[in-house]
């Protein structure tokens, strides 16, 4: 289970993640909603050690998240998908995917992995030689997801899968993004603008506005509350 | 604030300001003659070279502090003013203050060519370049025949600028003539140096430095300013390498190698590259760590002797960078800001 | 022979060596985003390491072995000891923008103090295995020593290893991704710091080998490197910084070029040449000769 007590980020003067707390149970999925400036990309970025914290606490299971440098979180089975289809552009398709298992050293399963990483995103296996700067924003998008998967993590933080890809893309990851969960019991942490296509696929959000967690709940619940969705989803 | 003015404020600041400035320029003059008169002929020579690396330290803090540029080459730049000043004086017989202009002129000549290269380069690729033009520069001299060389130009100085004497018979000898002279030259620098950054211009590099899209934003042509302070910081240097030819009395190339052009900037980092006063503690630096080090390795092998001066200065820089990146100038107003702020300040 | 064709060959050897200088400097720049000034201390250090090697031992292969690793292992401490505080002092203003020039001046300068200290400061011969007289070829004599075959097949052999390693090896990708996006590296489980200080590593044995191979022809003195450094740096961009096979290519060009500056218009004018070249690359094509369009920002 992934633990958030309490946690606060600052940037500077700015109080980017202040004092959330929240519980993922394993095998679920958590949609973190909000406007942009929230302080949602703060939340993923701090559990993952790219950004220190100023208080509180985060442990995934028995691992305390706030003592690890970042290049350790994923050998503790977490995961991060960062903003911005952050594909390595002078690097092939292949090797990024490579990338993602290189900490597994010479584990023969790594075969494995890339062929279940391949079968959930067919096309990143017809362009394997090809340089990930030839990608689509949406293969790209597929890539960065596959090369987190060939960690074979437990918890995956997705920050905005959806940014900047046309409808039937986002359907289409978000999709795949369900029936992975589904079918491997992998925990999801799913920060999103697009609060319609998250929820849709999330057991239970929560709602962030400066910072501060304003709403949570089921999904659905918070799907249908109308008062919530005019003041913080905007839709 | 990086300013060691600062320091005395309290006192200072009953008295009206032209009168202050006055006030200053009389201690300093009163100091520096005072020195001459208590010190060695040899002792007066490095006096000299005080003035002569403070100058060229302030063309530092004029590019890298000011503007924000980046050159490892700024010994060029005094190649280019003592060479024109040697040229002026001893080829053309001008008076020594009209070889001293031209001087200036040509090296912020020169600097504003280098420096319209410069404003399209930053980071490693300026520092780069100023470096191949550093190794280039010296050997110039080899190319011009006017140059003379590797042996350079040497003159008789007392036959060039003579310390004014009546019926035959100095009023000083003549390395405390210079001396003089060069204290005269450090006082004009530093107060054109004063008056630049206080200006419209000194605001503008600043803005620039800080932030070069917001400042293109606000109307500021981003690579004029650049150019500009490239051309006046080069100025600065052409007047410190006019005075240090002046000082030896010769020119020639190997005065203005590379290691030159890292010993100002060795300087400007250990007094504080944004600090115009701390350019004369980083030139004081300059010319008593090889004493210091002469004394510490006096029974020391040959080999030792002469290479402590340059590991305690390379020590010197590294330990600036990593522990006091602001240099002497700003550790002072830390130090005084410390003092004057201790009673008041209650958290923190 | 022709003249030009004699000149081309003589810029062929010092071309390798000056490929392997900008190799070292874009190894440090693509891993820590410095250059590294120091390089021509480093590189001198070992060089005189595998000097006293061979006055204690008379093995030439012994000293230019030892050389490599004693760089490399140089390289890797001064990453641990000087690099890593500095980056994680990182500051700002117009001090931050020179800390890493001012540093690695700095440390250029304890390098070659310490360096005149120990060996003085007078012009020393290398040794070398071969003969740096011309070979013969069919009774005519060319500009190219044995020396310089086995310097253009040593340098050669390590950028065959180098380029193996970047393109064959976990260890080659995951430097490779350091240096491109090191916040993606690291989410997936890179050792930034320990990658960069092996990048330092690699650097500093290729800049001992530069030392070795160019001290027999010029000769060694602590600052006699400077000279290397610059017109390392000078391949290295015009290579573009970023790529090893740009930094060869540009180190190869570079020599030729001064091959024949030296021939057809004289030594006085070989030391504007890396400023000439420097700025005509700079401001003509910034991305460097080989690179891709609108790639950096100079």
């Amino acid at each position: 289970m992934l633990r958030i007590d309490s946690l606060t980020t600052d940037h500077g003067q700015v109080r980017a993640v202040d004092h959330v707390s929240f519980d993922v149970e394993v095998g679920s999925c958590t949609a973190v909603i909000g406007a942009n400036g929230a302080g949602k990309s703060s939340l993923l970025r701090t559990l993952s050690g790219l950004v220190k914290s100023s208080s509180g606490s985060a442990h995934w299971g028995d691992v305390d998240l706030l003592k690890l440098p970042t290049s350790e979180v994923v050998r503790h089975g977490v995961a991060h998908v960062p903003e911005g289809r952050s594909v390595i552009a002078e690097l092939s398709v292949e090797e990024n995917l490579n990338l993602g298992a290189l900490w597994r050293g010479k584990d023969p399963d790594v075969t494995v992995t890339k062929s279940e990483v391949l079968d959930l995103f067919p096309r990143l296996g017809e362009r394997l030689k090809q340089g990930a700067d030839s990608l689509s924003g949406g293969e790209r998008q597929m890539l960065a997801i596959g090369r987190a998967l060939m960690a074979r993590p437990k918890l995956l933080l997705l920050d905005e899968p959806s940014l900047g890809l046309a409808p039937i893309v986002i359907e289409q990851i978000f999709h795949t993004i369900d029936t992975m969960r589904k079918a491997t019991g992998l925990t999801v942490v799913l920060v999103e603008q697009n609060a319609v296509s998250a929820l849709a696929i999330a057991n239970h959000a929560i709602v962030l506005a400066l910072g501060k967690i304003v709403a949570s709940g089921e999904a659905k619940a918070i799907a249908s509350d109308e008062s919530l969705r005019h003041a913080y989803l905007g839709y | 604030m990086v300013d060691v003015s600062n320091l005395s404020t309290t006192f200072f600041s009953r008295i009206p300001r032209p009168l202050r400035a006055l006030l200053g320029i009389a201690i300093a003059a009163f100091a520096w003659v005072l020195m001459g008169d208590r010190i060695s002929e040899f002792r007066v020579t490095q006096g000299s070279m005080v003035a002569a690396y403070a100058l060229a330290i302030i063309s530092i803090v004029m590019l890298t502090g000011y503007s924000g540029q980046v050159s490892l080459g700024h010994g060029s730049f005094l190649a280019v003013g003592a060479y024109a000043c040697a040229l002026f004086l001893v080829n053309l017989h001008w008076p020594l203050w009209l070889s001293f202009f031209a001087s200036v002129l040509a090296a912020a000549g020169v600097g504003a060519i280098v420096g319209i290269a410069a404003a399209r380069l930053s980071g490693p690729y300026l520092a780069g370049t100023t470096l191949a033009f550093a190794v280039g520069v010296p050997s110039i001299s080899g190319l011009v025949s006017i140059l003379g060389g590797e042996q350079g130009i040497s003159w008789d100085a007392a036959e060039q600028y003579a310390p004014p004497s009546r019926y035959g018979d100095p009023y000083v000898f003549l390395n405390k003539w210079v001396y003089w002279i060069c204290g005269a030259a450090l006082a004009i620098g530093i107060a054109l140096a004063i008056n630049i950054t206080k200006s419209r211009y000194g605001r503008i590099w600043r803005a620039v430095r800080a932030d070069e899209s917001a400042a293109a934003l606000a109307g500021i042509n981003v690579a004029r300013s650049k150019i500009l302070a490239f051309a006046v910081s080069a100025g600065f240097a052409g007047f410190a390498g006019a005075i240090l030819s002046v000082t030896l009395s010769s020119v020639a190339p190997s005065t203005f190698g590379l290691s030159l052009s890292f010993l100002i900037l060795t300087g400007a980092v250990i007094g504080g590259v944004r600090s115009i006063y701390g350019a004369i503690i980083g030139a004081l630096a300059l010319v008593i760590l090889p004493t210091l080090s002469d004394m510490i390795a006096s029974n020391a092998s040959e080999s030792i002797h002469t290479n402590l001066p340059g590991v305690i200065t390379g020590v010197l820089l590294v330990l600036t960078v990593l522990f006091n990146p602001g240099g002497t100038a700003a550790a002072f107003n830390h130090l005084a800001h410390g003092l004057r702020f201790k009673g008041r300040r209650s958290s923190h | 022979m022709s003249t030009l064709l004699s000149t081309l060959i003589t810029g062929l050897s010092l071309g390798a060596i000056y490929s392997l200088m900008a190799i070292a400097l874009i190894l440090v720049w693509r891993s820590t985003r410095v250059v590294n000034f120091a390089q021509a201390g480093q590189a001198v250090l070992s060089t005189y390491i595998g000097l006293e090697i061979h006055r204690m031992t008379g093995s030439y292969w012994l000293a230019i072995v030892l050389s490599i690793i004693f760089g490399g292992v140089l390289g890797g401490l001064i990453d641990l000891a000087l690099v890593r505080p500095l980056l994680r002092r990182a500051g700002s203003g117009p001090e931050a923008a020179v800390a890493p020039v001012i540093a690695t001046l700095g440390l250029l300068a304890v390098l070659q103090g310490v360096v005149g200290m120990f060996w003085g400061g007078e012009l020393i011969k290398f040794p070398s295995a071969f003969s740096t007289a011309g070979l013969s070829i069919g009774g005519s004599k060319i500009p190219f020593s044995a020396f310089d075959l086995f310097t253009v097949g040593a340098s050669l052999a390590v950028m065959l290893a180098f380029s193996f390693i970047f393109q064959r090896t976990g260890l080659g990708l995951s430097m490779r991704a350091a240096a491109f996006s090191p916040e993606v590296a690291q989410l997936a489980g890179v050792r930034t710091g320990r990658v960069r200080t092996i990048g330092w590593s690699f650097a500093g044995a290729a800049g001992g080998l530069a030392g070795v191979l160019i001290t027999p022809t010029t000769f060694l003195a602590p600052n006699s490197l400077d000279l290397l450094l610059v017109f390392g740096f000078t391949a290295a961009v015009v290579g573009g910084l970023e790529s090893m096979i740009g930094g060869a290519l540009g180190g190869l060009a570079l020599g030729f070029g001064l091959a024949l500056v030296l021939q057809y218009a004289g030594s006085s004018y070989t030391f504007m040449t890396a400023f000439v070249v420097l700025l005509a690359v700079l401001l003509l094509r910034p991305q460097g000769l080989i690179g891709k369009r609108g790639g950096r920002r100079v």
